[in-house]
This record gives C-alpha cells, structure tokens and sequence, in this order.
C-alpha cells in the first residue's frame, strides 16, 4: 500500500488469502475494502520498472508500469469493485475467493513486463476463473468449465512454447512489440487469439460465460478477454492481419446473436463483436487508434458489464434468462429496466453515452487510414449491435408480451452496482477528457463534432424507426427474438438459407475426421496400454517376456555397432 | 580423517548394518540408523567442499596403489550424488519409523533396516569407486538389499515382485559383468583411468563392440530403460512405502550415474557417439519410455503403480537428455536427475503417510481425502505439479533445459513430443486431483486423519526443496552445468 515496489496484484491475493479466513461480515467488507485500497496504492505508482529479479538468467519483471498498464489496471480495479459489490449477497465462499483472486490475476497480467510472468498470470486466470463456471454446480456448467479451463489452459501451453522458442531466438524475454515474423511470434499470436476470442477460437466464450453464475459471468466479462486486448495492443500493433480478424470479430457474432434465445449468450456474442472493434484499432495501430482500442475496452468492460449485471439481477430474480419467457418485467423491476437501458444505449453508442467516444475513435482511424471497407463493415455491426444488444436486451426482458412473471427489484447490492456502472457510463459519455487524459498517447480528439454526432444518431433513429414500423406491422412474432433491423430481409433469409446447410456439412466433416481420429487415437493407446487398470498380476508380464525384450535390445544394439 | 572420507562415506553405512543387528530393539535400530544416516551426509557435504577445494579426490583402499590395488575416485559429480543420495536417505529415514510400524511387524524392523543400510552402502559404493569390477561388486550389494527391502512390503504380491526384480536384477548385473569381462581382457585393467587409456588402442575390435553393448543393455536394464522397466512397477507397487520412496528417488539415479561414467569417462564421447549408435538408440528408447509409459500411467488404478510408470517415463527423459550428445542436454540430465528424486521423494512419502491412515492406494480410496488429508494430498499435488513441469517448481526448469537442449539441436520434433509427454502427465495427476477434490467420500471413511507429523514433515521438506529449487537454480544449475562440463572435459 505504501511502497511502490509492491506489485497490484498483491493485495488482492492478501485480501483473499484474509478473506479465507474470515466470514459474514467481516469477509465482506475485506471484499469491498480490497480494490478499494489497491487501487489507492495503484495511484500512487510511477510509471518504470517497480520489481524485478533474475532468474535462470533472465530479467523477470513482475511489475512494469507505464501509461497503458495503468489504464487497464485503473479498469481492472474499478469493475473489481463493481463486481464485489454485485456479488456482496453471495455465500459461496467458492466464489468470493475465485473472484478475487480472479481480479488480481488480471492485474498481475496487464503489470506483467516479460513474458514468463505473463505467462504465470495467463494461466492463473484461466484457474481461478473456472471455478466462476463451476460454482453454478450443474452437470451443464461443470461440462462447460471442464471445456472452459482445457481451452484456456491450452491457449497458456502455446503461449509458454511460443516464449521458449522466442527467448531462444531473441535472447530475451521482455514484453514489449513482438509482431508477426517468426514461428515464435505466431505461437505467442496464436495464444493470445484464443484468449481474445478471434474467430473459429471464439467458441469458450459463448459456451462458457452463459453457464457461469449470475454474478460469475459479470466478472468474467470484465477480465479475460481484456486482458487480452492488453496484450495484442503491447505486443502486436499495427499488424494488418489483426484488422481483418477484428473486422470478421465485429460482424459475424451479429448473425448469431440474432438466432440467440438465451440473454447472457447473446451478450456474449455481443462481447466478441465489442472486441473486434478493439482488435481493429489494435490492427491499425496508430496512435487514434490505438487510444480508441484501449479506451473501448475501458468503456466496454463498463457497459458490458452493466448488461450482464441488469440479466444476471433478472435471473437472480425469475430464475429464466431466455428472451421467449421473459418480458413485461419492466413493471416489476422499473429501475433494473433503465439501468440496463443505459448500458443498452451505451453499447449502441449514443451519443453522450460512453460507448460513442471510444467507437467513434477507432471508426475514425479505420477511415483516415484508408480502410474504408473496414469502415463500413464497423458501421453495419455498429448497428448490429443497436439491434441485438441495445434493443433485443432490455426489449425482450423488460418490455415485449406479458410474461406474467411478477417480481421485485433485486437487492440493494445489485442495485447500487449497477448504478455505479450507469453514473460511469453517462460521466464519461459527457465528459470523455477525463477518459482520454488517462489514454497512452494524447491526440487532442474530440468525438462531438457534427459529422459524428449526425451519422450515429441516423444510424440510431433509422435502426430505431425500422424497429418500430416491423413491430407495428407483426411482422414479427415476439416468441422469436431474432430481428435484424439494419439488414435487407434478402440477407436474413439468405444468409442462414446459405449458412445452415454450410455449417452442417461443415460440423458433419469435422465430427467424421474427429471421430475417426479419436478410434485411431484409442486403438493405438489400447496397443500401448498393455497393462490395464484391474493391475492384477495376471496382467503384468512374465520374466521371460522381460528377457526377450532384453535379448532385443541387445541383439539391436550388436547389428547397429557391427554395422 | 580428512583424506579418508571418501572411504568413510561407504564404511560407515556398512560397519552399521552389523551393529544392528547387535542392538535387535527395533527402536534402538531406528536411531542408530538414523545417526548413521546423517554421519553419511555430513561426510558427504565435506567430500563435495574438499572436492571443490582440491579438485578431484583419489583414495588407495589399504594403501595399495592404483593398478594393484582398488581405487576411489571422488570428483564433483560423485560429490554431488552423494549428497543428493545422503541427504535423501536421512530425510526417509525420518519417517521410516511410523511408516514401517504401521506396515510390518516389529521384529521384522531390523532387518529392513539393515536392508536399508546395505542398499545405501551399495549405492554409495558405486558413486565413490574408480574400479570397475568394484562397481559390479556394489551394484550386485545394492540390489540384494533391495530385492530383500521389496520383499518386506506386507501384500503378498511383493514376493513375486522382487522375485522378477531379483531375476531381472541378476540378468542385469550379468550382463555388466561380460561387459567388464571383456574390456579386462583387452586391456588388462579394471581401473576405469587405466580403461579410459588403454581402450582407444583397441577401440575398433568386435571385443570391444561387444562389450559395450552388453554393458549398456545391462546398465539399461539396472535404471529401467523402457522396455527394460517391466519389472519396475510392480517393484514399486508393492515395496513397503519407505524402499519405495528411497529405491525410486536413489537407486535408479545412481544407475544412471554408471551409465554417464562409463560413457563419458571410460568409453569416451568420441567412441560412445560416434563409433556406437548410443544417439539413435538412447533418443528413440527415451522418447518411446516416455510417451508410452506416461499413457499406461493414465490407466493405472493402484496410485503408486501410476507412479512408478511415471518414474519410467521421466527416466525417459533423462535418457533424452543423455542422448542429444551436447552439454546443454546433459547439464539437463543432470537437473532432472536431483530435481526427480525431489518430486518422487515428496509423492511416495505423502503416499506412505496414506497408507498409513487408509491402507490403500487405490484410486477410489483416495475420494474425499482433499478436504480429509489436506496437507498430505497438497505434497501429491505439488509433487504431481513438478512432474508436469509447472513453472515455480523444479519440473519446470529441468523440462526448460531439456527443451532448450533439443531446440540448440534443433530437433523440433522431439521438443514437441517432450511437451506432449507434459500434456500427458497433466491427465494422470488429474486423474488424481479430480477424484480426492471433487468426488464426495466414500461412506465408511469419513473420519480420516492427516498423516503423522513423523512422516508430513519429512514429505513436506521434500515439497518445499521441489519450490526452493524451482526458484532459487543457482545452486543445482550451476553443479548440473559444471558436471556436464567435467564429463565432456575427461572426454577430450
């Protein structure tokens, strides 16, 4: 707390270790008082190198901080502290500590100043994040995490292949720009992909945060995928391929998030396609862009996180979260409705909303660098996301038919976290400076000038008119919450007409060369494994199969010298 | 006193096997043998600052010189695995004495002790002489003891195990003895400094070849090469805890001691790699052992027979190590040689303290037994950790210069092999995690204990050495890289 060469990440292993130790009230408070305190400490850090020490010679740096850790550390605190809040009602000793040690290995990641820490943290988050999965204790969530942690855990074994081989081949293992060159880069590109969510790696997200807890995916949300950010935007800047990644990010989760039932999945759709518009500002790589990446992460971990809080209280409450047999809860929860509204207008990129003066900035360098078809393709997901996360979401929760279902607010933890989240999300929509002073470079941008406030808000009115007209006209059973405002009916109907039957042979291809090489994988384990479990004697072998073996050996060994 | 330690580091070990016989109380014996143990290690460590002092330490048994008489040899890679052997005897036989009460009956005691004592002698033996026959000579007192300590566990199955132990041992110790037979008679000596001059003049002689490859085969079979390993498992399985602890963490070391002694400063480097194909097979042998050995530890449902497959595969790796033929690699045999012992001492001896409250390593046994025996299913954990190659532990840094060793030769592939060898040992100690944390107990063990202290603390030594080592190299890197040094040194 007092001394700068304590790294961030510290008190929140302390806070947990304590808070393992006590109970009731006393744990939450340690809790809440956690990111409170650390963050407090984090103010008062310089930037530079704060702790560092050798090993197998080289230079370990467990805690680096410069003007872009800091920023993520700032966040990473800030919805640490949201999320304990939301989470405060919770007794699951399980989950309070995950979630803080969750929290510090995130700090610890974006402190981390080479890769060997990196790394450590990489994989820590991937274990304590999963028990956010498993503290739901269904045979489903327990699948879900299962496949959650083997995913992250792998995405942490190629990461450490791809250190060994870079520090072998560049003789260091700071982490600082690496870009694609080599094999070595690729791993580490590849590693941070998974973590990232790039498309066809994607899969973890939208299988595993819908299973976690109502108060577990708020956390997850705001960590993992960040975390990631952080690292494409330190390590991979200005990497063309990451514009097409982030391009393909932003629109495809939009045609699933449509057919999506499930409210927290599509949110997670919604999450990847957030992303991809920090992976294309990352890809860009200049100084807008870059602020505009980081910034839309900052915001995004705010807003996204207020939507998962708004569904995760209504699943609190109902015990339902698919959008068919929600609805009209607007009258029961009429303040769980705005908040949610808020972090709906938010993502959707109001203006005065913070969501506006960070997109706005990425789409401004995708057009000043000459990527005007990325431009377009963000400007459609833009209002993809107006459709499917700042309509579809609090329009099929809270308004839509009559579900019937009749509740209360939720308790007053929630509340006041969600709050917290809204009156951010509005103080930064209005006064971005504040936001863009703490960004790693300055570049005097200012997100309200005409042009962007007049194309959004068209954008907006039309994307809302359209919805509107469509509803007025039925045309839309409210059952099936899959409307795509922005897109020509040709496309909704063509482009599952087209995709369904592509992504059938796809997965029926996939499943035969999977199933074929999992018996060709058993067959030879069944050969190897010559001792079976029972690990009776009869099944080991006799001496003299031994001596064969050692008559082979050395007969082998005598034809190869003779040779 | 001070020039005759290196014979003082077998003496004593084996002057107090007799002793206890004459002391017959089991609890006597218990200290004393103790006591012997430290006075062993304490030599050990003043062999290794006198090694470090005067160099290499070169001991006439009775004052005969070299060519008549029997020489010992004492340089800093002996020095270093007599500390690793000393200093792992003493801390097993801290909880030998709860282990064995629990395990056999009290007038059998004494005589596993003694057991014990001849088999370190034995093992000493061989790490402290520079005659070959000599090493034959201890091998030959190493494995009877074994065979005899094995013989002890309480299931019945241990009989016939050390019976195919002891005809397996003998088929090994055999095949060395041709191969010493035959360099005496080209050479005319058993010293290995006179072998190591006299064998290039007749190097390119069948006699020769031969002679090599029986000893090797031998060797092989002596640290359970894969295939040669069949009768280690069950060896293992079924040894009371504390020879298993003590035989898996030492004797298949000091195996591997002879094969790089006699490689390295007998045969040669130029010889051994170049005139012998010892690449070829070491590095196939070694990569099959470990792949395959690690999936046949995944099936396994006795948890100490897991881990004796796992020995084999690690085994594998050292052997890996061995046979890259550089520096590096062998700096990397060397850490996994110590770093190895660390983790097998720190798994069989928290085994050993479930057994004693269970009575059974079976893996359904081991349900529940997470929250029931935290402290003791933490040591598995951390121990199974090192053997995955967790970074923080000492797995983790032989694992990095194995795979550093493999990519300075640029040989890819078996650097990714290696790691699946990883991937594998992460499913067997799964395996492990997954029943005692998340499967409720069985009905009738509800109320287990933790371990003993006698045996936790003992087990938990080893634990913290598996983390000290993974952070702090500077100590096992540094000897590890100086040995690798000497043995190439001796070769030129």
């Amino acid at each position: 707390m007092w001394m700068p060469e304590m790294p961030a990440f510290a008190p929140f292993f302390i806070g947990a270790l304590i808070a393992l130790f006590t109970q009731g009230k006393v744990r939450q408070a340690i809790l809440l008082i956690t990111p409170v305190l650390s963050g407090l400490h984090l103010l008062t850090v310089p930037v530079g190198t704060m702790l560092s020490f050798d090993f197998m010679g080289f230079q370990l740096e467990v805690f680096e901080v410069d003007k872009l850790s800091l920023l993520f550390g700032y966040i990473f605190h800030i919805a640490a502290f949201i999320c304990m809040l939301f989470a405060l009602h919770v007794k699951d000793t399980l989950q309070q500590i995950s979630g803080l040690l969750y929290a510090g290995s995130a700090v610890g990641a974006v402190f981390a100043g080479d890769l060997i820490t990196l790394f450590v943290f990489w994989e820590l988050l991937a274990v304590t994040s999963v028990f956010l999965i498993w503290a739901t204790r269904t045979e489903r969530s327990y699948l879900a995490g299962l496949r959650y942690l083997i995913i992250q855990v792998l995405s942490g074994v190629v990461l450490l292949v791809g250190i060994i081989f870079y520090a072998h081949e560049h003789n260091t293992i700071d982490f600082a720009k690496i870009g694609l060159s080599d094999t070595a880069s690729w791993l580490i590109f590849i590693a941070f992909g998974v973590k990232c969510a790039f498309p066809m790696l994607h899969n973890w997200v939208t299988d595993a945060y819908p299973e976690a807890t109502p108060t577990g995916t708020v956390f997850l949300s705001a960590f993992t995928t960040k975390v990631a950010v952080y690292a494409l935007a330190r390590a991979y800047p200005g990497t063309e391929l990451l514009v097409y990644i982030g391009v393909t990010m932003a629109c495809f989760p939009i045609f699933f998030a449509v057919i999506e039932n499930d409210l927290r999945r599509v949110l997670s759709y919604s999450m990847i396609n957030q992303i991809g518009f920090m992976v294309v500002g990352i890809g860009i790589g200049t100084t807008l862009a870059i602020n505009g990446a980081v910034s839309h992460a900052f915001n995004d971990i705010l807003f996204k996180g207020l939507l998962f809080m708004s569904m995760g209280a209504v699943l609190h409450m109902t015990g339902k979260i698919d959008g068919s047999r929600l609805g009209g809860l607007y009258k029961s929860m009429p303040k769980t409705a705005i908040l949610c509204m808020v972090g709906a207008a938010s993502i959707s990129a109001f203006p005065l909303f913070s969501g506006f003066v960070s997109k706005s900035m990425v789409m401004t360098a995708a057009i000043n660098n000459g990527y005007g078809w990325a431009w377009l393709l963000l400007l459609f997901s833009a209002a993809g996301v107006f459709h499917h996360a700042g309509i579809k979401i609090p329009y099929f929760a809270f308004f839509a038919h009559d579900s019937g279902i009749r509740t209360t607010e939720p308790p007053k933890n929630m509340l006041l976290a969600m709050t917290i989240s809204a009156v951010l999300c509005i103080a930064i929509g209005v006064y971005p400076q504040a936001l863009y002073s703490l960004l790693p470079y300055d570049t005097g941008y200012n997100p309200y000038d005409a042009t962007h406030v007049l194309t959004q808000t068209q954008l907006l009115f039309f994307s809302a008119l359209a919805f509107v007209w469509l509803n007025l006209k039925k045309m839309y059973p409210p059952e099936l919450p899959s409307v795509n405002l922005d897109i020509d009916w040709l496309y909704r109907r063509l482009f599952p007409a087209i995709l369904t039957p592509f992504f059938n042979t796809f997965w029926a291809v996939d499943r035969a060369i999977r199933k074929s090489f999992m018996r060709g994988l058993n067959g030879m384990l069944g050969m190897i494994s010559r001792h079976e479990p029972d690990g009776i004697l009869s099944r080991t072998q006799l001496s003299g199969s031994m001596v064969i073996w050692v008559s082979i050996l050395l007969a082998v060994f005598l034809i190869l010298s003779f040779w | 006193m001070i020039q005759h330690l290196p014979i003082l580091q077998v003496i004593i070990p084996l002057l107090a096997a007799p002793i206890c016989f004459i002391l017959k109380e089991a609890r006597l014996v218990r200290w004393f043998v103790l006591i012997a143990n430290v006075m062993a290690f304490v030599v050990s460590i003043m062999l290794l600052q006198q090694v470090n002092l005067h160099g290499t330490l070169v001991y006439s048994l009775g004052g005969w010189e070299a060519p008549i008489g029997i020489e010992y040899r004492v340089d800093e890679l002996n020095a270093y695995l007599m500390i690793l052997v000393t200093s792992i005897s003493t801390i097993t036989i801290m909880a030998a004495g709860s282990s064995l009460t629990k395990e056999m009956a009290e007038s059998k005691q004494t005589y596993f002790y003694i057991a014990y004592l001849l088999c370190l002698t034995g093992l000493l033996g061989i790490l402290a002489t520079g005659d070959a026959f000599n090493v034959f000579v201890f091998l030959e007192i190493s494995s009877l003891a074994s065979y005899t300590m094995i013989a002890m566990g309480n299931d019945r199955r241990s009989l016939w195990a050390s019976y195919q132990y002891l005809i397996m041992g003998t088929i090994g110790a055999t095949f060395i003895l041709i191969g010493i037979g035959l360099m005496y008679m080209m050479t005319g000596t058993l010293n290995m400094n006179d072998l190591a001059e006299r064998l290039p003049e007749v190097e390119q002689t069948k006699t020769v070849f031969t002679a090599f490859a029986f000893f090797l085969v031998g060797v092989c079979l002596k640290l359970a090469l894969f295939p040669l390993h069949l009768w280690l498992p069950n060896a293992y399985a079924y040894a009371p805890s504390i020879a298993t602890v003590f035989l898996a963490a030492t004797s298949t070391k000091v195996a591997i001691y002879v094969l790089l002694r006699f490689i390295f400063s007998v045969f040669g480097f130029e010889f051994s790699f170049t005139h012998m194909p010892l690449t070829e097979i070491l590095v196939s042998l070694g990569l099959v052992g470990v792949i395959a050995a690690s999936v046949v530890a995944i099936y396994q449902t006795n948890i100490k027979r897991l881990f004796a497959y796992s020995s084999v595969s690690q085994i594998g790796y050292m052997i890996l190590g061995i046979g890259i033929g550089t520096k590096t690699g062998l700096t990397a045999t060397m850490l996994h040689l110590f770093n190895h012992a660390l983790m097998k001492s720190a798994i069989f001896l928290a085994l050993a303290g479930l057994v004693y409250r269970v009575g059974s390593v079976n893996i359904k046994a081991f349900a529940g037994l997470g929250k029931q025996m935290p402290w003791t299913m933490a040591a598995i954990v951390v121990g199974g950790l090192s053997l995955i190659g967790m970074p923080l532990t000492v797995g983790f840094i032989s694992k990095w210069y194995l795979i550093l060793a493999l990519l300075e030769s640029n040989w890819w592939p078996v650097a990714v092999l290696v790691l699946i060898g990883s991937l594998l040992a992460i499913a067997y100690i799964w395996r492990l995690v997954e029943v005692a944390y998340f499967k409720p107990a069985l009905q009738n063990n509800q109320s287990y204990k933790e371990a003993p202290l006698a045996i936790l603390i003992p087990a938990w030594i080893f634990v913290i050495a598996n983390i000290y080592f993974g952070i702090d190299t500077s100590f096992t890197v540094g000897l590890s890289e100086r040995t690798a040094e000497l043995l190439f040194g001796v070769a030129k």
